[in-house]
């Protein structure tokens, strides 16, 4: 095996993980009799898995860089693996979720084989995922790449089936599958342009490939919306709630935090790598950043109106994925500009958040699985005041919440900041409507952001805070240590990436070093290893080591003060304006917090609204009323029901046209004279 | 190293002057009110005895309230006053500014309305629950207008160091049109953010309208008196940073007893003012609807980005 | 040149100042502030023709400053407002899109306007050259105050802002139109405004509404 006697450790370790993988894969249906230790086995082999892509991460970052060819795969046809920059930046996103939530497996499937469920088919699959998506990172030709792309993809399609017994999961497996298939196609055909211009499956073959304009954009656009569908990208996003809720928790935490990633990762690869920055048109970052601000939008306010917890954090993650991108479109703007430096920290903007969000939102989907664990349902209007009975759950949940919703001095915060920061350096463009539609996209991202503290405070409120609403949320227990240390492992790390940015931007500085050939590191590190700037001092720092020592002080010196042994609390019930006790019935539900914006949002939500009352024998007397508010997401009435009708109402369609009144009139009329102008004007 | 240290103390001072100023505010403005009405008023030093009996009193807690129901006036008052001490009011170019700049200063606020709204539903009754849902979706909606007029003063000083966008300030020579809109846009956020009317009244308790009142309903005692005091700091806080950033002039660029009591005295003056102008608007407007409100701060919105477009048309243009 | 410098600035406010006028009339819910803002704009309008006038040598700019106060910011307003009054229909505006999307398109026009003003600044060379953008936005913003609009009234008011815009295109780009042109379109539009003022009565008289889609909708009917 010269593999193991290669040169570089980075690539050693990285194979490592993939093996530790692959064994638990093995290993598992051959401990079938004794699902203790199987469980015991599998779980820590993926967490080892993590902890060895965590190691090959940081050492490839750090310069240690190889390639190498597997003795498998067709003959004429070996498969290549290599470890880059961008691929060890990967290896370490997967790596930081994989761990935890390996080490939270180890608790977390212990109710499913005191259920008696049988590991079988979680212990081989969950493995073969996240052999999959180590294997799309290390991948270094178009072959390997789509084998490891398909194992991803079929093995989480069985991770989403897992409870088969239920028809809608069927069905949403089906969906996942179809998405996830034409996604691959899609992938596959960009692939097919660029060896049509190269004649090599190779990415090094590619990346020398001569490419003409529409080529690239055919890749480009082919890659947009492959990779766009398995990332989520609005509105190609429909599967994606449907799939991740009905997952195991521990697999939606993977889905959620790093399969996404993974897409990401692939978009990148081949459109920042193969196809190359000096290929790029000015629009396609526009068209980015246009998909990333409506799946921002999108995905948040689709996420206040879902009551499922975990359907909830799957819309939330169609919203993250829109962050990545706008970091991204930016990034690919100023790229095509001609500003590689402003580009540069778009790119990290992008990469930061993607590592952020695959901490807190894996975090988020571990805490969801504990409260299911913990209650037994997913929907948060039978949860409640679990904050008493799961304090350290609720205390994780909450560090995830605040780094979410973008707040200091937590990690969420660093990104969406570097993304303004970026946002904000539009005046350096000569493309006038760029330059109005940038900020434009950023006022959308601060009301995605903001809008996301709103749905967490939602979330925490109804499920952690106030008064149980079920007997199950009543008798809820504390999980235990091995979920609880899964889940403080990326809290953990939230607050590090929220502290320490300038320690962790310099180490990822390597990817847009690869990709664009130009670094931060002199900028950033200007000031000080205290103060984050991002260009120069003058424009703009922030030093968040400084900002939670300041927090920590004032806030202790005064919680101090204010709680000090003399100074006792008195407690009492609550007043309820003389009723003679308040009941949990009387709370504030989910429904009802997030019905302003559905009230405001009503053209985008379109609700439908239930009101069954029951009376008395006298009609102004109700005895009883029922209230049910129905939110889909648009995107199956509105895109994909109507393709399918479209064609057949076209023709009707040209014929009603003509007899609108003087408005349409004045409207046609208007628009092709402005349609014009914008022609002649070019 | 000495001067350094003199930044810092500076800056400490200048948190310690918003800390101790933000009731007087409360108190100016409460007096011009009762004047517009034609009545005495209380005295100016109200609030600060408001305070005093506040914290001097016990605080009563419900059976179920958490840790965050008590930590809660604790990171309010932090976060608020961290944010506070970031905005130049006497002497530009302290460090403070380079710890967070002005989108990390709305962070801090939000933070800060984050932890409430969870204090707020900490009990479990329909008035806190209430109260956030409003408080965090109408804050949702200023963010993009707020965003949007920083993102045009940035757009003029290349920077949302605080600093830097106050010494843009102070060399503005020329009436530039994209400012005026965005000083109209901040106005209106200000206005929304600090529960003020049109949007909100800050001493209703009709629960068909309240929204920041709703929220803290079951604090009492001192608990109540370090939200109140956050609220006064808030306030300060915006109109601090609307002077900063609109007109600065009179801050001290050095430092030195005499540029130093110039600056305090221009910038108590101009709190005057303004808190005159809240005053004003307060008595000659009503309160709105509550589903008004997006209205109102679309309107902002489309204010600061006709700002920008403005900025973009005749202050870059083709020269 | 100093003097030069600050009309320059005083033309783009009072240019920055058409479009929030713009954008108000976009904005009201009723009619009778529609009519104030309407007159706002012809007030402005009148101003920086007083403006350009200063600063270039055209002389009769200063009497069609003038006449645009008279006419613009007084006469026309206070016809409409007379008819208004007398038809009792300053209630409610009506609009067909809701304000919110109407703003966005209000907003995406004047980013299309700004783009396509853009080559033609270029090669001006007049101190007003900056302000052609917004000239252009003002007309398509009345365009779309006409498309969104339900009453007849706000649409005739739309129309009149239309001409506004013309007119302050016409002095941004090339300093004003002839003398001769401008009284011919002004009594033009004077007595469009008297002839309009006949026709709400008439169609008052014949439709009992001036709710377009409700005329259109009788008038398939018959």
């Amino acid at each position: 095996m010269h593999l193991l006697a290669s040169t570089s450790c980075s690539l050693q370790l990285a194979l490592a993980a993939m093996f530790s993988v692959l064994l638990a894969a093995l290993l598992s249906p051959c401990l079938g009799k004794r699902s203790d230790l199987q469980r015991l086995a599998i779980s820590l082999l993926i967490a080892l898995s993590g902890a060895l892509a965590i190691a090959a991460g940081i050492s490839g970052l750090l310069g240690d860089t190889a390639a190498a060819t597997l003795p498998i795969g067709l003959p004429w046809l070996p498969m290549h693996i290599h470890i880059d920059a961008l691929a060890a930046f990967f290896m370490l996103t997967i790596g930081v979720l994989l761990m935890p939530v390996g080490i939270y497996s180890v608790g977390y499937m212990k109710s499913f084989t005191a259920n008696g469920q049988s590991l079988a088919q979680l212990g081989i699959f969950l493995p073969l995922f996240a052999l999959g998506m180590e294997g799309v990172v290390m991948a270094d030709d178009a072959y390997a790449f789509m084998v490891f792309w398909e194992l991803m993809s079929v093995s989480s399609y069985f991770l989403v089936t897992w409870e088969h017994a239920h028809e809608q999961n069927r069905r949403a497996g089906f969906l996942y599958l179809l998405m996830a298939h034409l996604a691959g196609l899609l992938i596959l055909g960009s692939f097919a342009v660029l060896y049509a211009a190269s004649g090599s499956f190779t990415f090094a073959g590619m990346r020398g490939g001569e490419l003409s304009a529409g080529m690239a954009t055919a890749a480009f656009l082919l890659a947009a919306f492959g990779f766009g569908m398995k990332a989520g990208v609005v509105p190609l996003h429909a599967w994606l709630p449907e799939a991740h809720p009905v997952a195991p928790s521990n697999a939606s935490a993977l889905m959620s935090g790093i399969m996404l990633k993974v897409a990401i990762f692939g978009f990148i690869r081949v459109t920042w790598d193969l196809v190359g920055s000096d290929a790029f048109i000015w629009w396609w970052g526009g068209l980015l950043l246009a998909a990333g601000s409506s799946s921002a939008l999108g995905g948040v306010l689709m996420a206040l109106q879902q009551h499922d917890l975990k359907r909830l954090l799957a819309y939330h993650s169609v919203e993250n994925i829109g962050i990545i991108l706008i970091g991204l479109g930016l990034a690919m703007i100023f790229a095509a500009a001609g500003h590689p430096l402003i580009a540069a920290l778009g790119l990290i903007a992008a990469l930061y958040h993607t590592i952020n969000h695959a901490l807190f939102k894996g975090l988020l989907f571990m805490g969801a699985g504990a409260v299911l664990h913990a209650t037994g349902s997913r929907d948060m209007e039978s949860m409640g005041g679990l904050i008493r009975h799961m304090p350290i759950t609720a205390a994780l949940f909450l560090v995830a919440s605040i780094s979410i919703a973008a707040l200091p001095p937590f990690n969420g915060f660093v990104s969406e900041w570097l993304t303004f920061q970026t946002a904000l350096l539009t005046p350096e463009l000569d493309n006038t409507l760029l330059a109005a539609l940038i900020p434009f996209s950023a006022s959308m991202l601060a009301l995605a952001g903001a809008l996301a503290a709103a749905c967490f405070v939602k979330v925490f409120g109804i499920v952690f805070q106030g008064n149980a609403r079920s007997k199950a949320a009543e008798q809820a227990h504390e999980v235990d240590r091995w979920m609880q240390i899964g889940m403080a492992i990326p809290a953990l790390f939230c607050l590090l990436l929220g502290v320490l940015p300038t320690l962790f931007i310099p180490l990822i500085d390597s990817v847009p070093q690869l990709l664009i050939h130009h670094s931060l590191a002199a900028s950033v590190q200007a000031g000080h290893w205290l103060w984050l700037t991002p260009i120069s001092a003058e424009r703009a720092a922030y030093a968040a080591p400084l900002l939670i020592t300041g927090l920590l002080l004032v806030g202790g010196l005064l919680y101090w003060r204010l709680h000090r042994r003399n100074n006792r609390i008195l407690r009492g019930s609550v007043w309820s304006c003389g009723h003679p006790h308040l009941n949990p019935r009387m709370q504030y539900t989910a429904t009802s917090f997030s019905q302003p914006l559905r009230r405001i949002f009503s053209g985008i939500y379109q609700p439908d609204k239930h009101l069954g009352n029951a009376y008395e024998d006298h009609p102004l007397i109700v005895r009883k009323i029922a209230y049910a508010v129905h939110v889909k997401d648009l995107a199956f009435d509105k895109l994909y029901r109507p393709i399918g009708t479209a064609t057949h109402h076209l023709a009707d369609r040209i014929a009603r046209e003509h007899g609108r009144g003087m408005h349409a009139y004045l409207a046609y009329i208007f628009i092709s004279i402005i349609a014009l102008l914008i022609w002649i004007a070019r | 190293m000495k001067q350094t240290l003199t930044l810092w103390l500076l800056n400490l001072l200048q948190a310690s002057l918003m800390l101790l100023v933000a009731p007087l505010l409360a108190g100016i403005v409460r007096k011009f009110k009762a004047r517009l009405q034609n009545r005495r008023g209380a005295s100016l030093l109200q609030p600060y005895q408001d305070l005093r009996k506040l914290f001097s009193k016990e605080s009563l807690f419900a059976d179920n309230s958490s840790w965050i129901f008590r930590t809660a006036p604790v990171v309010i008052f932090t976060a608020t006053l961290l944010a506070a001490s970031i905005v130049p009011i006497i002497v530009v170019d302290l460090p403070s500014a380079m710890i967070a700049d002005v989108i990390a200063m709305t962070a801090l606020l939000a933070l800060a309305r984050f932890w409430i709204a969870l204090a707020a539903m900490d009990i479990g009754t329909a008035f806190g629950g209430m109260g956030a849902s409003r408080e965090m979706t109408f804050s949702a909606l200023a963010e993009p207008a707020m965003l949007m007029g920083v993102f045009v003063m940035s757009l003029g000083a290349h920077s949302t160091n605080l600093s830097t966008m106050v010494h843009f300030a102070l060399n503005l020579h020329h009436l530039h049109p994209s400012v005026a809109f965005a000083l109209a846009a901040l106005l209106m956020v200000s206005v929304a953010e600090n529960g003020r009317i049109p949007i909100d009244n800050p001493t209703t308790h009709l629960e068909l309208t309240m929204i920041h009142e709703a929220m803290i309903l079951e604090y009492s005692g001192r608990h109540l008196a370090l939200i109140e005091w956050a609220a006064q700091i808030k306030l300060l806080l915006f109109a601090s940073l609307i002077i900063s950033l609109f007109a600065p002039w009179g801050i001290a660029e050095t430092i030195g007893l005499l540029p130093i009591l110039i600056a305090l005295g221009c910038w108590f003056a101009k709190i005057i003012l303004l808190a005159a102008a809240v005053a004003m608007l307060e008595s000659a407007l009503a309160k709105i609807r509550l589903f008004e409100v997006p209205n109102y701060l679309f309107t902002a919105f489309v204010l600061a980005f006709l700002g920008m477009l403005v900025h973009y048309i005749l202050e870059v243009g083709v020269q | 040149m100093n003097q030069l410098m600050f009309i320059q600035e005083a033309i783009s406010i009072a240019a920055s100042l058409m479009l929030l006028i713009s954008f108000a009339l976009l904005a009201q819910h009723r009619l009778l502030s529609v009519l104030h803002w309407f007159s706002a704009q012809g007030i402005v309008l009148a101003i920086t023709t007083l403006l350009v006038a200063l600063i270039s040598d055209h002389d009769e700019l200063y009497f069609s400053a003038a006449m645009t106060l008279l006419l613009k910011g007084a006469l026309l307003p206070w016809l409409l407002w007379r008819i208004i009054m007398k038809m009792h229909i300053h209630r409610e505006v009506e609009p067909m899109v809701n304000m919110p999307v109407t703003m966005m398109i209000a907003l995406g026009l004047v980013l299309v306007s700004f783009h396509i003003a853009l080559p033609i600044e270029a090669i001006s060379d007049l101190a007003t050259h900056n302000t052609l953008a917004i000239a252009t936005a003002t007309v398509f913003l009345g365009m779309l105050m006409m498309i969104t609009r339900k009453k007849a009234v706000t649409q005739v008011i739309g129309f009149l802002s239309i001409e506004n815009a013309l007119f302050f295109t016409a002095i941004g780009a090339t300093h004003g139109m002839p003398m001769i042109v401008e009284i011919g379109v002004a009594f033009d539009v004077l007595i469009a405004a008297i002839i309009f003022g006949l026709f709400f009565t008439q169609m008052r008289s014949t439709f009992d509404s001036l709710d377009i889609e409700e005329i259109e909708a009788k008038a398939k009917r018959r």
